[in-house]
């Protein structure tokens, strides 16, 4: 089979051209962290396993903002493991936020593509590979998961919402520019501002597993707010 | 429901202030926000239907007519709030309940665990 030179010459053909960008995409998965000493080597060494197994260049940013559990000290030992060209640590002294989290991750990032998720097991990340295809198939700027399309769907009733979603990279970074929202409705606003800039936006169905399911997470509160967050985005956007 | 008790009735008040204010401020600056889009869209429907129940136009609309145009608002309402209801219920009733996923992520955990372990990982 005749060599593909990755850099230099021209491209031959358009096969060529799509065989060679997909040979230097590169994903790199924001992983913001506040006490997550027990579920960050799983999610790590799930991360790992589906790129591995489906051969995609990535890296993961853990972004820990000064957790009293002793996270960062499990994240080192998780960098010893791996390697620090997969495992990048770029911690926080404390508690700075949400949208943040991701500019700071995002300074350090050398992929070309952006994954953002929680780092609590919520999402598997098994359904990552499905998001590059999706994204791929559509050209689209930004997928998103969903629970309620196709065969996704819950086990266990936590009404937070937990996102899961892939950009492009410099689509990211013009809308965190844009966004005001704090907290959970700035990943909200996100999308509302894209569609108003008129990005593509993709959907894989995802399954969201409440881990510790048994206990109560139903909190009226919750609702208000995501209420509220809503009526807000109404009224600005 | 959060009982509505001095302080709290004091920000919903100030809050819908806020949302109202925003919205003509939006809507003086030509930058519509999907509230003052709606808000606008309601006044022009709103004024239709008040001109032509009231006669203010001077139209003689037939009997039928009328007797159809003067509930609608309440009719709409209605419907618009047992298709939302409908929506949500069927949503949730028909949400899909992910049992296996459960069970591999479980499994899937305790291969983790086992794997990092043996590479060195102090849990």
């Amino acid at each position: 089979m005749a060599s593909l030179e990755v850099s230099g010459s021209p491209p031959r053909s358009r096969r060529e051209l799509e065989v060679r960008s997909t040979l230097q995409d590169k994903y790199s998965v924001l992983l913001p962290t506040y006490n997550e000493r027990e579920n960050l080597p799983l999610i790590v060494w799930l991360l790992v396993k589906s790129f591995s197994e489906s051969g995609i260049n990535y890296e993961i940013i853990i972004i820990d903002d000064g957790s009293p559990d002793g996270t960062r000290d499990v994240a080192e030992q998780l960098e010893k493991i791996y390697g620090s060209d997969r495992i990048l640590l770029r911690p926080r002294e404390k508690k700075l936020g949400l949208g943040t989290a991701y500019i700071h991750g995002m300074k350090h990032a050398t992929g070309n593509y952006i994954i953002i998720m929680d780092a609590d097991l919520s999402h598997h990340p098994k359904f990552i590979p499905e998001f590059i295809r999706k994204q791929k198939e559509g050209n689209f700027d930004i997928v998103s998961g969903t629970r309620y399309k196709g065969n996704g769907g819950v086990y266990g009733w936590d009404l937070k919402r937990k996102i899961i979603r892939l950009y492009r990279k410099e689509v990211l970074e013009k809308l965190i520019e844009k966004c005001v929202s704090k907290g959970y409705v700035f990943q909200m606003e996100m999308i509302v501002r894209a569609r108003q800039l008129n990005y593509t936006i993709g959907e894989v169905p995802i399954s969201f597993v409440d881990r510790v399911y048994g206990e109560s997470k139903l909190g009226g509160n919750e609702i208000v707010s995501f209420l509220r967050g809503l009526l807000t985005l109404f009224a600005t956007t | 429901m959060l009982p509505l008790v001095g302080g709290r009735r004091l920000n919903l008040v100030r809050f819908s202030f806020l949302l109202l204010r925003g919205a003509l401020l939006s809507f003086l600056a030509v930058i519509m926000t999907k509230l003052a889009q709606w808000l606008w869209g309601l006044a022009i429907l709103g004024s239709t239907w008040a001109a032509l129940t009231t006669g203010a136009l001077g139209l003689e609309l037939p009997l039928s007519c009328q007797e159809v145009l003067w509930p609608l608002p309440a009719y709409l309402l209605v419907s618009a709030g047992c298709y939302a209801l409908g929506t949500v219920g069927y949503r949730v009733a028909t949400f899909h309940d992910c049992e296996d996923a459960a069970r591999e992520l479980q499994s899937q955990i305790q291969e983790a665990r086992a794997d990092l372990a043996r590479r060195g990982l102090r849990f």
